[in-house]
């Protein structure tokens, strides 16, 4: 016989899963106690949207499912933003929650929240299980419609008494899971592969437009494969940095708000839009009628709905990156000369440059400059939200895909962190910095316990201009520099961290950057800098809302 | 932008319906109608919902709907030659005497059925696609509606051919 949670501990196992975030409370008692003599490691974090992160980052910088653990009601909905963050980039999650006995279900018990129906619209599933005999196949559903086809969140709710309740059950001997509602396509039309191939034939200024959806396949390298066998040049979402080497000569960078002008010239003026795991997301296109008009559109994605959802699309092919990719590496035969377009593009690149001020002022481009140089873009780079998000994006070198892990679809603040936890625990051997803003490193700053608990080595760099600079900035350009609510007031970092028995360095000038960063890195354990930035430093070049994505502003300073 | 016509085959599990409806306001697509019941499998219910749109949005509205994983099959059957029903009653003020009988010869023309006689109203119930109880609804309006229920259209393709799980 086998309680619930002893089948939900097993259950966890069998799927592989060796650590899971989590906080306890009433109705998952019974699940902890399971825990307290089980393999499975537990690490308890200070707030449970932490452990949705860190589950998030430990997904993004493995390729496999994170997991959290919640009790009911206030446990919960603590996960929600976390569950939503995970939802928007598609990634594979399984945030497990406890619930009130499924007699006290729908009476507004105490600690009662109907999560599985808070969390419909931000999880590509959820289950609300009523009893203990379900249990296993849905552990095994859950994690199977998690990491497959699309990845998302899924979410488990479990009511006490279906944990406590004794039942004699085996796992089947077969992990096969057939849903007649679910099955993804990954192999794409073959004819849609042969068009798509004859239309980077016939065009003369083809574009690879890569997204997230590239990384979640592990497509990267096939990518790159194509890139460099049709000589096509490559930009990236802020989800797809990494998927190929940054100072690869055919990657134009990112794309959109903030990308760079010659990655937001190409694609106004390229012919052929080859788009692969992404999804015209409005921060990338700006206004869309005037995004690659002059294009045909190719787009891959192993989600439909997610074809032709905001442009019309010339080739539609469902499947998964990778599978395509491979699929297009195989029949394309020879090689076009692209030169034209190429040298058009050389030109802008060398006219466009990404730049900065170099005046001595301690900026945070110079930062991120600095720990790329110093981390050869190795390790795992976690960003919080705002403007040091995109200083990293746009100056840090990414070589690899799955080391850099951020928030782009929900944008949420606080998340770099946590995540940063979740990211160690994937890639035990990577050195993992969380590049932070001021402002969001303060709405997750309680997981300094966590980090000082286990030891946890993240490296939190704070960009600090004292700002919620990203919004500081939109009303510098678009307010009348009427700073309603963005300035904070100064906060001694270095303190806190002390006072969690984590070290920490202030840095102020651009001469200790480099040695603070050497610090972080030499330390073994978890370490703080408080890089104190030029404070109204702005993100360019840079769209703004509602223009075309070639009308940029700023960052091209002669 | 038209009414389209969708069958959609769904697990028989409990949130299926609010998975449904959820999304259709979540994405900000507007339900006509929706009638939902058990069907010819035991473990699936069959929905026909009504909903208007342009064929982008249709289309959209079908492959998110064809994301959720209770979601066996949907199929937009606008197109198809198919027959369609809906059921309505209809409480009608009908006092005694003239307005009476001629509510009577009304139902009689439409092939309505009176179902209940009160003593100074009578129930109504109307089979027949949409554009028919309107029809007679809009008949009844003189004497006073007092209150109508309509289940929503429920539809089925002719002929041998059917709306089944293939997946
Ligand atoms: C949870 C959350 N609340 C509000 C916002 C809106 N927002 C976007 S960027 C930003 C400012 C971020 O400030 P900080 O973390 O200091 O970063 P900086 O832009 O200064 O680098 C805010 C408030 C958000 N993205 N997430
Ligand atoms: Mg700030």
């Amino acid at each position: 016989m086998k309680t619930g949670a002893k089948i939900l501990i097993e259950g966890l196992q069998r799927e592989g899963v060796e650590t899971i975030f989590g906080y306890p409370g009433g109705v998952v008692l019974p699940i902890y106690d399971e825990l307290y003599n089980s393999s499975l490691r537990h690490i308890l974090v200070r707030h449970e949207q932490a452990a949705a992160h860190a589950a998030d980052g430990f997904a993004r910088a493995s390729g496999r499912v994170g997991v959290c653990l919640a009790t009911s009601g206030p446990g919960a909905c603590n996960l929600v933003t976390g569950i939503a963050t995970a939802y928007m980039d598609s990634v594979p999650i399984v945030a497990l929650t406890g619930q009130v006995p499924t007699s006290l279900l729908g009476n507004d018990a105490f600690q009662e929240s109907d999560i599985t129906g808070i969390t419909l619209p931000i999880t590509k599933h959820n289950y609300l299980v009523k009893r203990t005999e379900d249990l296993g196949h849905v552990i095994r559903e859950a994690f199977y419609i998690s990491r497959t086809g699309r990845p998302g969140p899924v979410l488990i709710d479990l009511p006490k008494d279906v944990s406590t309740k004794e039942i004699s059950y085996e796992f089947p001997a077969s992990d096969e899971v057939n849903l007649r509602g679910y099955q993804p396509t990954y192999k794409g039309h073959t004819r849609q592969i042969d068009k798509a191939i004859e239309m980077i034939m016939e065009a003369e200024r083809p574009l690879l437009y890569i997204g997230g959806g590239v990384i979640a396949s592990n497509a990267a390298g096939e990518l790159v494969k194509l890139a460099e066998s049709m000589m096509i040049p490559v930009t990236t979402t802020l989800m797809g940095l990494g998927a190929i080497p940054c100072d690869h000569p055919l990657n134009l960078g990112m794309l959109g708000m903030h990308g760079t002008r010659y990655a937001n010239y190409a694609v106004t003026e390229s012919d052929l839009l080859i788009s692969i795991g992404v999804r015209f997301d409005d921060r990338v296109t700006g206004k869309l009628d005037t995004f690659a008009s002059q294009a045909r559109i190719i787009h891959i994605d192993i989600d439909p709905a997610e074809i032709g959802k905001n442009k019309k699309v010339d080739v539609p092919i469902v499947g998964d990156s990778k599978s395509v990719l491979q699929e297009m590496l195989a029949r394309i035969q020879k090689k076009k000369d692209y030169q034209k377009w190429m040298s058009r593009i050389r030109t802008w690149k060398e006219k466009y440059p990404m730049k900065y001020p170099q005046d001595g002022a301690l900026r945070p481009q110079f930062v991120i400059e600095q720990l790329s140089e110093l981390l050869k873009g190795e390790g795992i780079i976690v960003s919080e939200v705002g403007q040091n998000q995109m200083w990293t994006a746009q100056y840090y070198c990414f070589r690899h895909p799955r080391t850099w892990i951020t928030s782009g679809g929900l944008g949420t603040m606080g998340y770099g962190f946590p995540a940063a936890m979740g990211a160690h625990f994937a890639r035990p051997d990577q050195v993992v910095f969380d590049i932070a803003g001021d402002g969001s490193f303060q709405m997750n700053i309680q997981e300094l316990g966590t980090v000082s608990h286990y030891q946890i080595p993240v490296k939190v760099a704070i960009l600090n201009n004292r700002f919620l600079g990203m919004v500081r900035q939109w009303q510098e350009l678009f307010y009348d520099r009427r700073y309603s609510y963005t300035e904070l007031p100064p906060v001694d970092f270095v303190k806190i961290a002390n006072a969690y028995g984590i070290e920490g360095i202030r840095v102020e000038d651009c001469k200790d950057v480099r040695p603070a960063l050497q610090a972080a890195i030499e330390t073994e354990g978890p370490f703080v800098l408080d890089f104190r930035v030029e404070r109204e430093e702005n993100v360019f070049p840079m769209v703004p809302a509602g223009a075309a994505i070639n009308e940029m502003i700023g960052g091209h300073i002669e | 932008m038209k009414p389209h016509t969708l069958s959609v085959l769904v697990e028989n599990r409990p949130g299926v319906l609010s998975r449904v409806t959820g999304l259709f306001s979540r994405r900000g697509f507007n339900i006509e109608s929706l009638a939902v019941g058990v069907c010819e499998e035991p473990e699936m219910s069959r929905i026909t919902i009504v909903c208007i749109g342009d064929d982008a949005q249709i289309e959209q509205v079908m492959k998110q709907l064809n994301k959720l994983i209770d979601v066996i099959k949907v199929s937009d059957i606008t197109e198809n030659d198919r027959v369609e029903r809906e059921l309505a009653l209809v409480k009608v003020t009908a006092e005694p005497g003239s307005s009476r009988a001629e509510i009577m010869q009304i139902a009689s023309i439409f092939r309505a059925q009176i179902i209940d006689v009160g003593t100074r109203t009578v129930v109504l119930s109307i089979t027949g696609d949409t554009e028919k109880i309107d029809a007679l609804e809009k008949l009844l309006r003189q004497y006073g509606v007092k209150e109508l229920v309509r289940t929503g259209k429920i539809a089925i393709l002719r002929g041998a051919k059917t709306v089944k799980s293939t997946k």
